[in-house]
């Protein structure tokens, strides 16, 4: 089985979001990255399955040079090459062109992806790149079983699951619990660093520019209420707060 | 020049995220001196899908095809590509869900489309097309220009003000050419929990976290969601232990809501938990401890102990009825 699993190099959860240059730029100083929470489980997930099944599993990171510390660590979980796509990733469009290209040019079983990712949130790369290869997408996949050439699947739906099932190839946003989320060992660290890690150009357009940043406006003073009173509460969400 | 609106159903009825975004579709129709025109798919009736004008539509297409009845991502998406053809729009506006979000995309790239998701305020018109949208988890905002002749806006929920009018829409069948390989993706099973208010879609919501201490005393939240009309959730170790199903976990690796009211209680206020409810109108945080973080983002706060607070407050809400 080919599993090509694309991933993201984000500030991570703690990190404290800031802009520099007239807020036209994000401001990387102190800022610690990590692969995005919900592309680890796509990656441990495919790692598993390729320990089942047989196979390799190709990292894909639409981003520059920044980014391969992350992929490095992908590499020493348990992936067995990796692709750079040399952009910097500004909009999803152009994002999921880069993917499409590169997935046009193997015949991968599964392209697995984070449900979302945590800068930009959109949970729509799995959708486009699917789209653009002509083949389902699924998410948010959080059960994964591969029979012969026939995903079964769970997904998360407003308010329940669903259990679906498909064949490949397929290009799926995987959250938990499909997979544990995976720690490299010694030896994963050792041997990623020879593991092949291609650099590409990217092909295409995007189709929006992102102008400015902003932050949000700054929290109120919290009002606290003694515990003895708690009731009051009531009556100031209904006439201060206008909430209920 | 047209604005095109995809409705999500829900037993027949269009969902109130999806009315914002008739709402806001109403409005970009409005700036722009152009109509709405709304696509519902599945199982409704003309009485239910006239609602649509209260929130600016004039028209509204239906398509009732029994093979739509089960939600089917490229099924839909091919529909509303053919919707967006047959009816020249320009722009595509939905409520970000996880239906959203796939048929936005997939509508995207069979239109060359720009595309932009979590949005959180009208268009700008002033140069282009601008909205913006939040990012980082909403730690922060972008201004994003579309460029694309087509535009896809998938807006977050409960981002507008929506004003009800009184017009009604009327409603066409719309009959879109299906194709065998859209079904591919066979769903064997659902499982969904009935009768509850559904979380995504709540305007008010209790959470609670590992301060309840076990599954068995989720009663007093229960209790106090149901008094308000309220969903419940939780934290993420709350549903990592299975106290609760995972489909109420918040958080940056879980559900983000925005209602307007988020109650949190015996949570901690981890930043990961906060990524996932900051856009909520107003917070109220019921802890213990007074040094808990979630204090700092939060408008109302009681240190107390919730065994003891949530009855109380349960009590005073029957009371106040
Ligand atoms: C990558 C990553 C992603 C994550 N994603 C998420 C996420 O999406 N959502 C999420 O929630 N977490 C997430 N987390 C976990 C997060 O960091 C916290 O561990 C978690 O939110 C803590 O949950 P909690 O507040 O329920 O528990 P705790 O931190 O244990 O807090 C319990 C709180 O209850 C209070 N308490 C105890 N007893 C009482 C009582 N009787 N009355 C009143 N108060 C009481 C305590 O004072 C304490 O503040 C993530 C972590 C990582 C690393
Ligand atoms: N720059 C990128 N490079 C590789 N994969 C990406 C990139 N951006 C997003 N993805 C994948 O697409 C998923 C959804 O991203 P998004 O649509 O931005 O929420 C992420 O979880 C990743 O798996």
């Amino acid at each position: 089985m080919k599993i090509l699993v694309c991933i993201t190099n984000v500030p991570d959860t703690t990190a404290k979001i800031s802009f520099t240059d007239g807020d036209t730029k994000f401001n990387k100083t102190g800022v610690q990255y990590i692969c995005g929470p919900y592309d680890d489980y796509a990656l441990s997930r495919a790692v598993e399955l390729k320990e089942q099944h047989g196979g390799t599993v190709t990292v894909l990171n639409v981003g520059e040079a920044e980014s391969e510390q992350v992929i490095r660590k992908c590499l020493a979980i348990g992936a067995d090459d990796a692709i750079r796509v040399n952009t910097e990733p500004t909009d999803s469009y152009f994002v999921a062109e880069q993917i499409a290209h590169i997935a046009s040019q193997e015949n991968y079983d599964l392209i697995l992806m984070g449900r979302e990712s945590i800068d930009f949130n959109s949970g729509v790369i799995h959708g486009l790149v699917g789209e653009m290869l002509g083949i389902p997408s699924l998410s948010p996949v959080m059960k994964l079983e591969i029979d012969g050439g026939v995903a079964k699947m769970t997904r998360e739906i407003e308010g329940g699951k669903e259990d679906i099932e498909a064949s490949l190839p397929l290009v799926l946003g995987c959250q938990e619990p499909i997979a544990e989320w995976k720690i490299p060992n010694m030896r994963g660290i050792m041997s990623a660093r020879t593991k092949p890690l291609k650099v590409v150009e990217p092909v295409g357009v995007g189709l929006t520019i992102t102008e400015k940043y902003a932050l949000p406006a700054p929290k109120g003073a919290v009002k606290m209420i003694p515990a003895e009173e708690a009731e009051k509460l009531i009556d100031l969400l209904k006439n201060e707060a206008k909430v209920l | 020049m047209s604005v095109l609106v995809f409705a999500e159903l829900d037993n027949g009825s269009i969902k109130k995220s999806s009315l914002e975004a008739i709402y806001y579709g109403s409005e970009v129709a409005k700036a722009k001196g152009s109509s709405v025109t709304v696509l519902a798919i599945g199982e409704s009736s003309n009485e239910a899908l006239a609602i649509a004008g209260k929130y600016g539509a004039s028209k509204v297409l239906w398509a009732s095809d029994a093979r739509l009845n089960v939600a089917s991502i490229q099924a839909y998406s091919s529909v509303l590509a053919e919707a967006v053809n047959a009816t020249s729009a320009e722009f595509v506006i939905l409520s970000k869900s996880s239906l959203g979000d796939a048929v936005s995309a997939r509508v995207s790239a069979k239109l060359k489309a720009s595309i932009v998701s979590n949005v959180v305020d009208l268009p700008d018109f002033s140069s282009g097309v601008t909205v913006k949208r939040s990012i980082y988890t909403g730690k922060a905002f972008a201004t994003v220009a579309l460029t694309a002749d087509k535009k896809v806006i998938a807006i977050k929920k409960n981002a507008v003000n929506v004003v009800e009018g009184d017009g009604s829409a009327s409603v066409e069948n719309f009959a879109p050419s299906l194709n065998d390989a859209d079904f591919a993706v066979k769903v064997t099973g659902t499982h969904k929990a009935s009768g509850q208010v559904s979380l995504p879609e709540a305007d008010l919501v209790v959470s609670a976290g590992r301060g309840l201490k076990g599954p068995e005393n989720w009663g007093i939240v229960e209790d106090l969601a149901n008094a308000l009309g309220a969903a419940t959730a939780c934290s993420k170790p709350v549903s990592d232990l299975d106290w609760r199903p995972h489909h109420e976990h918040v958080g940056q690796t879980g559900i983000k809501v925005s209602p307007n009211l988020y109650i949190a209680c015996g949570i901690s206020g981890a930043i990961q938990h906060l990524a996932g409810v900051n856009s909520s109108k107003v917070i109220v945080v019921i802890n213990k401890d007074p040094e808990a973080p979630f204090f700092k983002a939060a408008d109302y706060g009681i240190v107390g102990d919730v065994f003891d607070v949530l009855p109380r407050l349960t009590k005073a809400i029957q009371a106040a009825k």
